[in-house]
C-alpha cells in the first residue's frame, strides 16, 4: 500500500468536505442544504477511510502543518458564491469519478474503496452538472456568475492530471484521464451555453503545487479554523 | 353554506377528534383550528432551520473527524425536518414562500432557545442532550396529534431525532470524563443551557394563552407544566451519570409527589428573548435573511431554466407520422 | 420578496423495498422533474429508506373530495364477497 497516494486522495476529500461544510445554514434553498451536506458527508467518509490507511485519522487531519497536506489546490479554494462552489464541484467530481472508476477496475490496493466511492461520486458529478446547466442557461445574472466561476477556477484544473505516484497509473493513463475529463466538461459547459475557459490550466505555482505541499493563502486560514480546538487540548480525546 | 350545514360539518369534525381519528387536509375544519395549526407548524419548521445555526457554528471546528461527521449529519437532519414540516404546513393551503417571508419579517416566531450563543464545543453536546431532549419530550406526543400530515411528519422527525440526543449525551460524557479543562467546559455549557431548556416547554399552564383550546383539539396532548416536570425527572439521573451538576440549588426529590421539585424559573428573561432582546436574535434572523436574499439569483436561475425547457418542448416540431 | 420564482411543489412516493408499492412520503419544492427526483433522494432516502422514487407535480393530482366519501366508498362496504373472509372453507382444506 502506497501511503503517499492514499494521503493525496484522502486530503482531497477531507479538504473539499470541509469547504462544503461551510455552507451549512447558508445554502440558497433548503433542499440544497440537504444535498450539499450529503456530498460533504460522502467525502468525509472517503477521507476517513483513506487517512486511516496512512495512520491515525485525527492526527493526520489536525496535527499536520499546511506544507504537509497533499491535496489539490482546487479543493482548498474558498466557496465564493454558489456558482464557485458548483464550478469547483464540476471540475473535481469529474476528475474524481474518472480516477476512481479507473482504480476500481484495476484491482489494485485502492480498488475496493474506489468501487464504493465511485457510486457516491457519480451522484456528486450529476449534481454539479445539473446545476451547471441551470445556472449557465438560467438568467443573465446566473450565466455571468457561472462563467466567471468556471474561468476563475480553470487555472487549478491542470494539477489534477499530474501523475500521483503509487496509484499504478502510467503517464499515458493520466493523459487519457485528462482527455476524457476535458471532453466531458466541454460537453457540459457547451450544453449550458457557457464558454470553455481559454486561459492556462496551470501556472508555475499551481502546476503540481498542492501534491507537493505548496498551497494557496486561503488554505492556511482554513486549517487554522479546522485545527484550533483540537490543538488547544493536546492529547485530549473527544 | 347554510348554518345548518356548518353545524353538521362541525359536529362531524368534533366527533372525529373525539374518536381519535385523524383530520386530513381536505376535511372540513374550523378556521381557528386551521390557523392554530399553521401557526404552530410554521413556528416548528422555522425553529428547525434557525436551529441549524448554533450548531453549524462548530462544524468547521469539530475536534475529531468522527464528531465532524456526526455534527454535519445532525445539522443536515434539521434542514430535513424543516422541510418535512413546511411540507405538512403546505397541505393547509399556505406556501413555503409565504411562511419564510413571515419568518424573515418577524411576523412568525421560532423557538427562543436558538437565540442563545454556542460559545464552546461543549455547547454542541448540551444542545443535543438538553435542547433536543426537551424537544423530543414535547414532540413525541405530537406524533398522535389530530392533524394527520403533522402527526406523520412528527413520526419521521422523532425517529430521526433519537440519534441527536444520544450524540449530545455521548459528547458531554467524553468531555466530563476527559481532562479537567474539558470537564469544566462541559459543566459550563450545562450551567448555561439548563434554564433556557426548561423554558422551552412554554409558560406555566395558568398563563398559557393557547393551551386549553389546543388540548381540546388534540393538537396538544399534555400541558406545559406536565411535560416540563417529565423532562426534569428524566434529566436528573442522566446528569448524575454524566458526572455533571444541574445549576439549581432547589432541585430535590419529593417523595410525596413522586417527582423532583425544582427552583422558580425566571420568566422575565424568556419574555425579553421573545421580544427580540436575546443575545443572538439579530444575528440568527440576519443570517437567515442573508442566505435567502443571496440565494435568490440561484432560485431564479433554476426557475428560468425550467421555463425555457417547457417552451422548447412546446415549440419543437412534431415528428411526422408515417 | 417575490413569490413568482417559487419552485413548484412535488409529491414524493417511495418504494421502500422490492415487492412493495410506492407510498406517499411527503412533498418538496424543485424547479423541474429532474431536480425534484434528486431532492427527493436526498430528503426522503437519507437513511436508505427506498429503492425507487416517484415525483409527481402536486397540481397534477386529482383527489376525491371528503364530501363524496359516501358515494365513493360506501358502495364497496356492502360487498363483503370481495373479501376472502366472506367464504367458509371446511377445516383441513389447505392452500386456499
Amino acid at each position: 500500500m502506497d501511503t503517499a497516494a492514499a494521503l493525496a486522495l484522502g486530503d482531497d476529500a477531507l479538504v473539499l468536505s470541509h469547504r462544503l461544510g461551510e455552507w451549512a445554514g447558508h445554502a440558497p434553498v433548503l433542499e440544497e442544504e440537504v444535498a450539499l451536506a450529503n456530498i460533504a458527508l460522502d467525502l468525509l467518509g472517503q477521507a476517513r477511510v483513506l487517512l486511516s490507511l496512512v495512520g491515525d485519522e485525527d492526527e493526520l487531519a489536525y496535527l499536520r502543518e499546511e506544507r504537509a497536506f497533499r491535496n489539490l489546490q482546487l479543493v482548498e479554494q474558498p466557496g465564493g458564491d454558489f456558482a464557485h462552489t458548483i464550478a469547483r464541484q464540476l471540475y473535481f467530481s469529474g476528475y474524481q469519478y474518472l480516477l476512481y472508476e479507473r482504480l476500481a477496475a484495476d484491482g489494485g490496493p485502492l480498488s475496493g474503496l474506489a468501487a464504493k466511492a465511485v457510486k457516491e461520486v457519480a451522484y456528486h458529478r450529476d449534481h454539479a452538472e445539473q446545476w451547471t446547466t441551470r445556472l449557465g442557461d438560467g438568467t443573465q445574472e446566473s450565466h455571468r456568475r457561472m462563467q466567471r466561476a468556471c474561468d476563475a477556477l480553470w487555472r487549478y484544473t491542470g494539477e489534477m492530471f499530474r501523475p500521483v505516484e503509487g496509484l499504478g497509473l502510467d503517464a499515458e493513463d493520466w493523459v487519457l484521464l485528462d482527455a476524457a475529463w476535458t471532453a466531458r466538461v466541454t460537453e457540459v459547459l457547451t450544453g449550458a451555453t457557457l464558454t470553455v475557459p481559454e486561459g492556462p490550466r496551470a501556472d508555475a505555482w499551481s502546476a503540481g503545487g498542492g501534491r507537493e505541499g505548496l498551497h494557496t493563502e486561503p488554505f492556511g486560514r482554513m486549517l487554522a479554523e479546522m485545527q484550533h480546538l483540537h490543538r488547544s487540548h493536546p492529547g485530549a480525546s473527544w | 353554506m347554510t348554518s345548518v350545514t356548518t353545524e353538521a360539518y362541525e359536529a362531524a369534525f368534533d366527533a372525529a377528534v373525539a374518536a381519535d381519528e385523524r383530520i386530513e387536509p381536505r376535511d372540513w375544519m374550523p378556521e381557528a383550528y386551521r390557523a392554530t395549526l399553521i401557526r404552530q407548524m410554521a413556528q416548528h419548521a422555522h425553529s428547525e432551520i434557525i436551529g441549524m445555526q448554533p450548531e453549524a457554528n462548530w462544524i468547521t471546528r469539530a475536534p475529531s473527524l468522527r464528531r465532524k461527521a456526526i455534527l454535519m449529519a445532525k445539522v443536515q437532519d434539521e434542514a430535513g425536518h424543516g422541510l418535512y414540516l413546511y411540507s405538512a404546513a403546505e397541505t393547509l393551503g399556505v406556501s413555503r414562500d409565504e411562511l419564510l417571508d413571515k419568518l424573515h419579517t418577524g411576523r412568525q416566531k421560532y423557538s427562543s432557545i436558538f437565540n442563545y450563543p454556542t460559545l464552546t464545543w461543549a455547547d454542541v453536546g448540551a444542545i443535543g442532550w438538553l435542547v433536543d431532549g426537551a424537544a423530543i419530550t414535547n414532540q413525541v406526543p405530537l406524533c398522535r396529534c389530530s392533524y394527520g400530515p403533522y402527526a406523520r411528519a412528527m413520526v419521521r422527525v422523532c425517529k430521526e431525532e433519537s440519534f441527536h440526543q444520544r450524540q449530545g449525551y455521548e459528547l458531554l460524557l467524553a468531555l466530563s470524563k476527559g481532562t479537567p479543562a474539558q470537564h469544566a467546559m462541559a459543566q459550563d455549557a450545562v450551567d448555561r443551557w439548563w434554564w433556557p431548556s426548561l423554558m422551552m416547554f412554554g409558560p406555566p399552564d395558568d398563563a398559557s394563552a393557547h393551551s386549553a383550546q389546543s388540548m381540546a383539539w388534540k393538537i396538544k396532548r399534555h400541558s406545559n407544566d406536565e411535560l416540563r416536570q417529565r423532562f426534569v425527572d428524566i434529566c436528573v439521573p442522566q446528569a448524575e451519570s454524566l458526572g455533571l451538576s444541574l445549576p439549581d440549588p432547589d432541585l430535590r426529590w419529593n417523595e410525596e409527589r413522586g417527582h423532583h421539585d425544582f427552583g422558580a424559573i425566571d420568566w422575565s428573561e424568556l419574555t425579553e428573548v421573545i421580544k427580540g432582546n436575546g443575545p443572538c436574535n439579530e444575528q440568527r434572523l440576519g443570517q437567515r435573511r442573508r442566505a435567502h436574499e443571496e440565494g435568490a439569483w440561484v432560485r431564479e436561475a433554476a426557475a428560468a431554466h425550467a421555463a425555457k425547457r417547457r417552451t422548447a418542448q412546446h415549440t419543437e416540431p412534431r415528428e411526422a407520422t408515417a | 420578496m417575490s413569490s413568482s420564482t417559487e419552485w413548484p411543489l412535488w409529491e414524493v412516493f417511495v418504494r421502500s423495498r422490492r415487492g412493495l408499492s410506492h407510498t406517499h412520503a411527503g412533498s418538496l419544492h424543485a424547479p423541474d422533474a429532474e431536480m425534484a427526483l434528486r431532492n427527493a433522494r436526498d430528503l426522503y432516502t437519507r437513511r436508505s429508506e427506498g429503492v425507487s422514487l416517484w415525483v409527481v407535480p402536486s397540481g397534477a393530482i386529482t383527489a376525491s373530495s371528503p364530501d363524496e366519501k359516501d358515494p365513493f366508498f360506501e358502495p364497496s362496504a356492502d360487498k363483503p364477497y370481495r373479501h376472502p373472509t366472506f367464504y367458509e372453507i371446511p377445516e383441513g382444506v389447505k392452500h386456499l
